[in-house]
């Protein structure tokens, strides 16, 4: 309500004292001032996330540089050696997770946006949506209490069967909980990601390229396999680059499935696991105290700079991608 | 219609097409057989028996459009059958989520639950009545520091940075900002505390903080996009009667794009409040209802759905089914947000002037 009398005042003391100075708007005080807001708003977000960078760096600092024997003796020793099998854990997770998803998230794209119905595309693509709003919480739940007894027969098969593939050695675990639950957990989350990115590119493919595939006489899969996919290649390589992105960072499915351990291990059946990153923060934080919470932080800015450089790979080929689609 | 003669070569363009009702009789036939393979092999497990029907019918159709069709229209099939099983595939853990979340969380969905808090209870009974005050203070937090940050950032973004330097540095940030992982908001919420407040403060107000992180780039991303959704003519014309900038963006810009404004953010609180890695840093875990975001830890759903799995007590079972009405109670809340948010964005749609 008070917004206008002032506008109004101003214009009218701007307006035709000084016409001039009214055109450009300098000698509105209000206007300096939302413009000051907006402009510092901005600011203020540049300024946190250089604040994120900055406080992880300073509390996880004592960590980072403390004497070896002092961190071995506190904290949860030596830091390069302490973070690395974690950081494996977090990548393998991720990559696992990618390798299931990916195929079925292209899958999916493709259904709705060249196989389903037109009328049905739009609520279709709202299903899958439905599966991002579930709470990471909640797929934790339900990965280890639901789904790692559903596939305890299947991994059981597999080992004893399929036993000389390498992923599939070892002796396998009892419960069903290991890291190719949570990799399926982990799939599942990032699918919507992957899916709504993919089929967004699917969409912008050139139309005429594909009636002209049709045309000729292509079956519809071939015509994807000719106009679509090769269009779409960039796009989905960026979409997979985000929802690794994504599922590098995501800490309940792991954290709740797993009780992972501090190895290095490519088998996926076994009670060993290794664990991520951000499982390992929240497995240990609440009951950490001194030099142990700034070695858990220092670990949170490893996570933080590998999730950064994904991100950024990700936006720079969405960036190349949008220079010359123009011309398209 | 019914050429079902294998005499014409394969690849040829007018080779004999598969009858009509061959996709539906494959479909009866192969669960059949799925199942009945299942039985015999694996005592009738459910998710076998689709799985060996699923192969059972690609294989069966590959045979057959193979013989009858040509390879080209085979492997065309097979595309279109992995494509819909992809599609089938992903709704198998959703309708399992759903299904278990409610069938196990209805067993504490009572009025206890809802008005009780975990003090002093070791087994059964109790409630997640302070969690629930928890998630609402801490959300309720997160908005009111989120969304002036975020619209403000957007109105800068879409009204007066252009494609200046600090707008585009702004944009890219955003973007860094989007892929933070949430476990490290929580790291940097609990790092600010501590530094403030000294080593190891745990309250609601930090887990805000958190949440902002998180939600600051969702707001301002959709709200830049409505912004720049309004038409220049409404501006313009504004400005034409002497109005201001800011008083057009107040009273012209902002009125026209409020409904997708306010969907944009009840949709952007909907994706913060299950978070639950930056408030297990930042907030912390008690048993008591405590309404003071500035001190002591405060409960919040997802964190007490954790808790009480992570940590359960003597009687297990009392856990696990506070946790599964905890998880229910988390996809309602959830579901409702999208819903209105979905429903407001679509009612008062955009006033494009189209």
């Amino acid at each position: 309500m008070t917004d206008t009398p002032t506008g109004q005042q101003d214009t009218a003391v701007g307006g035709p004292a000084q016409p001039v100075a009214g055109l450009t708007g300098r000698r509105r005080p209000g206007e300096a001032v939302f413009r000051g807001v907006a402009t510092g708003a901005g600011i203020l977000i540049l300024l946190i996330l250089m604040l994120v960078a900055g406080f992880l760096v300073f509390q996880g600092s004592p960590a980072l540089f403390a004497d070896p024997a002092k961190l071995a003796s506190q904290g949860y020793g030596e830091f390069a050696a302490w973070v690395l099998p974690y950081a494996f854990g977090t990548v393998w997770a991720a990559v696992l997770a990618l390798a299931l998803a990916v195929p079925v998230a292209i899958g999916i794209a493709l259904f709705i946006s060249h196989y389903a119905p037109r009328r049905l595309a739009q609520p279709l693509g709202y299903v899958i949506d439905l599966l991002a709003a579930v709470p990471s919480v909640v797929f934790g739940l339900w990965g280890s209490l639901v789904l790692a007894p559903a596939v305890f027969p299947l991994y059981k098969w597999l080992n004893e069967n399929m036993g000389w593939f390498p992923l599939f050695s070892g002796r396998y675990s009892g419960t069903g909980r290991t890291i190719l639950t949570a990799a399926i957990v982990l799939a599942t989350m990032v699918l919507p990601i992957v899916t709504s990115l993919c089929r967004e590119v699917f969409l912008q493919a050139p139309r005429l390229h594909e009636e002209a595939a049709l045309a000729l006489g292509a079956t519809r899969w071939e015509m994807i396999k000719m106009a679509v996919l090769p269009f779409a290649r960039p796009g989905i390589i960026a979409a997979v680059m985000l929802g690794l992105g994504r599922a590098l960072g995501e800490t309940m499915a792991v954290t709740m499935v797993l009780s992972g351990t501090r190895n290095i291990t490519f088998l996926l059946l076994t009670s060993e696991n290794p664990n991520t990153i951000a499982a390992t923060i929240a497995q240990n934080f609440p009951e950490a105290s001194g030099l142990k919470t700034s070695q858990l932080i220092a670990a949170g800015l490893v996570l933080f700079l590998i999730t950064l450089v994904v991100n950024m790979i990700a936006r720079w080929i969405v960036a190349r991608r949008a220079e010359y689609s123009g011309a398209n | 219609m019914a050429t079902l003669s294998p005499t014409l070569a394969s690849g040829d363009l007018t080779s004999g097409r598969l009858p009509k009702f061959t996709v539906p009789v494959a479909i009866v036939a192969s669960l059949a057989l799925g199942y009945v393979l299942a039985s015999v092999l694996g005592g009738g497990n459910l998710a076998l028996a689709t799985l060996l029907a699923f192969v059972i019918y690609l294989v069966g159709i590959e045979i057959a459009a193979r013989i009858v069709e040509g390879a080209r229209q085979a492997s065309d099939h097979r595309a279109r059958n992995l494509i819909v099983g992809a599609f089938v595939l992903a709704l198998v853990p959703l309708g399992s989520v759903s299904w278990e979340a409610i069938s196990k969380g209805l067993a504490r969905f009572d009025a206890t639950y809802f008005s009780n808090s975990m003090r002093n209870v070791v087994g059964e009974g109790g409630g997640a009545a302070h969690a629930i005050y928890g998630t609402l203070w801490v959300t309720g937090m997160a908005s009111l520091i989120s969304v002036p940050i975020g619209l403000m950032t957007a109105i800068y973004l879409a009204e007066y940075g252009g494609r200046n330097r600090l707008s585009k540095a702004i944009t890219f940030f955003v973007d860094v900002m989007t892929g933070v992982p949430s476990i490290v908001a929580g790291l940097f919420a609990y790092a600010l505390m501590s530094l403030v407040f000294g080593p190891g403060t745990k309250n609601g107000f930090s887990g805000a903080i958190a949440l902002s992180v998180l939600m600051i780039p969702v707001v301002v991303r959709s709200c830049e996009e409505l912004l720049r959704l309004v038409p220049n003519e409404l501006r313009e014309a504004s400005y034409a009667l002497g109005v201001p900038k800011w008083v057009t963006i107040v009273r012209v810009v902002i009125p026209t794009a409020v409904s997708g404004l306010v969907s944009g953010i009840i949709l952007a609180v909907a994706r913060v409040i299950g978070e639950t890695a930056p408030l297990l840093i930042a907030a912390g875990f008690t048993a008591s209802v405590n309404n003071n975001l500035f001190a002591n830890p405060m409960m919040t759903l997802p964190v007490f759905v954790y808790d009480s799995y992570a940590h359960p007590g003597t009687d297990i079972q009392a856990y696990t089914d506070r946790a599964w009405a905890g998880a229910l109670t988390l996809i309602l809340i959830v579901m409702v947000l999208n819903l209105v948010g979905r429903l407001i964005a679509r009612r008062f749609a955009p006033k494009t002037g189209r």
